[in-house]
């Protein structure tokens, strides 16, 4: 040993002393460029933060035990992924009508995952506090492993249905995708202070439950093993992403008290947003899982009505409030699901995944769910739609439908109290109207209509004629502006969509697995074995 | 005797991704080519940004540099974000086993003092190097157009965190984990003498706009001087009176180093080679920062080095104005 006096042991660092060692004292206050120019964008939003370091790290996770223990995870969920692949376990869902899910997913939620791992990165550059950029870094992060894992695992099905191969292509392009991207990027233009009470806060901390228990276990119902493991697996970053969340949120409110309204207002504005992205489950739970989980008014008392009633009693004593449109999602809960099955069943032939109408046995359980609406307003729609099918004449809409001008979703709701008259709302802005679907999405408008002006409306965009590939002649004889949109949007005509019965997903789905493409309806091909009439040595067998 | 599993084989409908098929043809693809190609929105944005409302959300514009694919830029390596924490893993497996060892040993607090004083004037600042190395990494992996080059700008941003965390582990090794280390390299970075060239520079890539030029002046210039100066020759220099206990640990800043080195080589390379326009700004940005760099490391390398302190430079800049030379970005030099 060397003698220079050096003899105390060294000293037994906990974990969290550890990790303030090697974290907090990182940065240091620049003094050859100016604060402001480097940190450019934390001011323009008007919260004030005074002191950086009172921020909570979340996570507390150094970078080495990040890669160990994220790299753990990673090699569990390759190796079911692999299995998965190698036995052709895309077949061992219920039935070809879940695979309908998926491409809702691939299609509409890949790439927000994406747009979040940007949006944090912005985040993890701009704010000043080490603290909360190494929390955003490292969400940052998990955000591109749920994009990445969710591609790979998908891929596989990508590869033997329809509408799944053009995932970022239709994100940018088809009409009802605009829903996620028009999310997603709202809260990427807004200021970081937006940003991430509106990811952190009102999705993943308020909202994220009900994305996630229904939808993994409608996976896992559903056979659906690899999507399943995707889930899992990030279900533990979710955690550290909830957590997140809400520091977030006590972190600005403590820091001064000018930023309640501000939040206030953020937390109105994409609770409410979050709820119209996040009602599209409503239509994947109740009416495209073939065993379902659970109706969507369940997940909504239990997942917005109990845990964010819990969550706003808790912020009160901040001087915040609950949501201020959250009245009206309790009141729609027994409708949105079957107004936007209608909906998209109506325009079935210009979406990207194919539609069905419920089997009695589905509507028999709706009524279950949903006794006081179900049977009252919308048996007797499906009913009245499934003689028109038989009779030949199938009901379809041929004209594409008004869009919110905010959320994007059609004019397809009603109001609140009164289930018989459509919500719709508008505002003129210098000259111009624009249309709303609700009162929610009208405050939004209101309050910074110069932003959502910018919205690029897919409908609109088709009839100003702006949605065509460059080698179509609209002079044409035989030109189909509906047909060529659709191409646009890379979904493929009558292939992608249209009626599940007779599509190419539940005829090759029949060929391949022998089993019923839609359990609810016996076989549609040949290709199922009739196993009505055992045979003697069956009945015996059994 | 062998059996043969029977399996039932369906011919898929296709075998990868549209988009990877119109680029690779319909073959089964990489989980590279899957977590990468196109998957950044490229049309039809909604809004302004508030931060920058004359561009849209991604906009090639944030650079100067131009191509006609951005997904040209892509990575050798192939991480995507499951081999990259795996391989990351890894390494960090066999430095835990290093770190270990030296620990149990002692071997850094049994330096000599003016050795321990050495280490924490001229490699423990080195975490806040690294520090301003992540916020620069970031600024890229934020602003830059196209997976190929924001995934793997992700990955060296938290490389950076962990390379910080690196250093900063070297330090409690020499302070017995007091952490005085720590406080007293805050200092030496914010006011020493020795230091302030190279935290003059660091922060004025904080102000630089340009991801490109931000991604040429850190990952390109400041690290291929930085990495060599202090992991090499102050190293070897250290090594030569004191044994190799510090290099056991500077190992893997190197070899981290040279693993990262083939991603920005590529990237720049293939930048350069696009049209001659990039080549001049490519050039311009690598002489420009390489001067700055030089100038401001030239007090901490004779304050450490002393008489040697010019060859090593010397040797460092020889090295980077070849590597410049190849990848097509060194017109300007020399």
């Amino acid at each position: 040993m060397a003698a220079e006096g050096n003899v105390k042991p060294a000293k037994k660092l906990s974990l969290k002393e550890n990790y303030a060692l090697l974290t907090r004292g990182l940065g240091w206050e620049p003094s050859y460029e100016k604060h402001e120019e480097i940190f450019r964008n934390i001011s323009f939003e008007g919260i004030k933060i005074h002191d950086w370091e009172k921020w909570e790290d979340p996570f507390r996770l150094t970078m080495d035990a990040y890669w160990k223990y994220q790299g753990e995870k990673e090699r569990k969920l390759y190796a079911i992924v692999d299995a998965f692949q190698q036995n052709n376990g895309q077949f061992n869902v219920t039935d070809a009508r879940y695979v309908q899910a998926l491409k809702i997913f691939i299609n509409g939620i890949t790439e927000l995952e994406y747009d979040s791992h940007r949006g944090f990165n912005m985040l993890a550059r701009e704010f000043p506090g080490v603290g909360p950029r190494i929390a955003a870094q490292m969400q940052s992060l998990d955000e591109l492993r749920h994009a990445t894992t969710q591609i790979h695992t998908i891929s596989q099905y990508a590869k033997y249905f329809t509408g799944m191969n053009e995932f970022p292509y239709q994100f940018d392009r088809a009409w009802y995708l605009s829903i996620p991207k028009s999310f997603f990027e709202d809260a990427v233009t807004s200021g970081p202070f937006e940003f991430i009470v509106a990811i952190s806060f009102a999705f993943e901390y308020v909202l994220t439950n009900l994305a996630f228990m229904p939808w993994m276990s409608g996976a896992a119902f559903n056979g659906d093993m690899a999507t399943v493991s995707f889930g899992f697996s990030a279900q533990s970053d979710e955690a550290r992403h909830m957590t997140l969340g809400i520091e977030v949120i006590k972190f600005l409110l403590e820091q001064d008290p000018a930023n309640v309204p501000l939040v206030q207002k953020w937390i109105d504005k994409w609770f409410w947003r979050g709820y119209r992205l996040l009602s599209l489950l409503a239509t994947m739970m109740d009416y495209m899982l073939p065993k379902r989980v659970m109706a969507w008014n369940e997940a909504w008392e239990i997942y917005y009505e109990q845990n964010g009633g819990a969550l706003f009693a808790d912020l009160a004593r901040y001087g915040i409030k609950p949501p201020k449109r959250a009245p009206e999602t309790i009141a729609e809960k027994g409708h949105v699901a079957h107004q936007m099955w209608s909906v998209f069943y109506a325009n079935r032939d210009a979406v990207g995944f194919q539609m069905w109408l419920p089997s009695n046995e589905e509507m028999d359980w709706m009524s279950e769910k949903y006794p006081d609406t179900f049977d009252k307003y919308y048996r007797p729609r499906y009913e009245y739609w499934r003689e028109m099918e038989k009779a030949g004449t199938p009901f379809k809409n041929t004209t594409l439908p008004q869009l919110c001008q905010v959320c994007q979703w059609p004019c397809l709701f009603t109001e609140p109290d009164d289930p018989t008259t459509l919500s719709l709302r508008e505002t003129e802005y210098k000259g111009e109207t624009f249309h709303m679907c609700s009162d929610g999405c009208k405050d939004i408008f209101d309050d910074t209509p110069e932003k959502f002006v910018h919205a690029w409306l897919p409908v609109h965009q088709i009839y100003q004629g702006n949605c065509f590939l460059p080698d179509v002649d609209p002079t044409a004889p035989g030109f189909n502006p509906m047909y060529e949109a659709l191409r646009y949007m890379g979904i493929k005509p009558g292939v992608d969509g249209g009626d599940f019965k007779g599509s190419a997903d539940a005829t090759n789905w029949e060929k391949w697995t022998s089993r019923p493409a839609n359990i609810h309806e016996g076989a549609y091909t040949d290709a199922v074995r009739d196993t009505s009439n055992p045979s003697d040595a069956a009945r015996k067998a059994i | 005797m062998t059996v043969e599993i029977r399996t039932k084989s369906v011919k898929p409908l296709s075998n990868s991704f549209g988009h990877l098929q119109r680029r690779f043809g319909d073959k089964p693809a990489s989980r590279y080519q899957e977590a990468t190609y196109d998957i950044q929105s490229s049309a039809n944005f909604h809004y302004k940004p508030l931060w920058d409302p004359e561009r849209e959300m991604f906009d090639v514009r944030r650079t100067a540099i131009t191509m006609k694919d951005w997904y040209a830029l892509k990575d050798p390596r192939q991480f995507y974000y499951g081999n990259y924490t795996t391989t990351r893993a890894k390494q960090q497996d066999a430095l835990d086993r290093t770190l270990d060892f030296v620990e149990k040993r002692d071997l850094l607090r049994a330096l000599p003092a003016d050795t321990r004083a050495l280490i924490e004037h001229a490699i423990v600042p080195l975490r806040h190097y690294e520090w301003g190395a992540n916020t620069n990494s970031a600024h890229v992996a934020a602003y830059a157009y196209g997976t190929a080059v924001t995934s793997p700008a992700m990955m060296n941003t938290m490389d950076r965190l962990g390379m910080a965390q690196h250093i900063s582990r070297i330090g409690l090794l020499i302070d017995g984990n007091s952490g005085e280390s720590l406080l007293a390299s805050k200092t030496t970075w914010t006011d020493h003498a020795d230091w302030q060239g190279l935290r003059r520079e660091v922060e004025r890539m904080f102000v630089t706009r340009d991801w490109f030029e931000v991604f040429i002046a850190q990952i390109l210039v400041a690290d291929a001087l930085v990495y060599p100066l202090f992991f090499q020759h102050l190293d070897s220099a250290i090594a030569a009176g004191n044994g190799s206990a510090l290099s056991s640990l500077t190992d893997y800043l190197m070899r981290w180093y040279e693993e990262t080195g083939k991603w920005v080589d590529a990237v720049i390379k293939t930048a350069a080679a696009e049209n001659p326009e990039n080549k001049a700004l490519l050039s311009g940005w690598t002489v420009t920062w390489r001067d700055r760099l030089v100038t401001a490391l030239a007090p901490i390398a004779q304050s450490t080095l002393g008489n040697q302190s010019e060859d090593a430079l010397a040797a460092v800049v020889a090295a980077f104005n070849t590597r410049a030379a190849r990848l097509g970005c060194g017109d300007a030099l020399k």
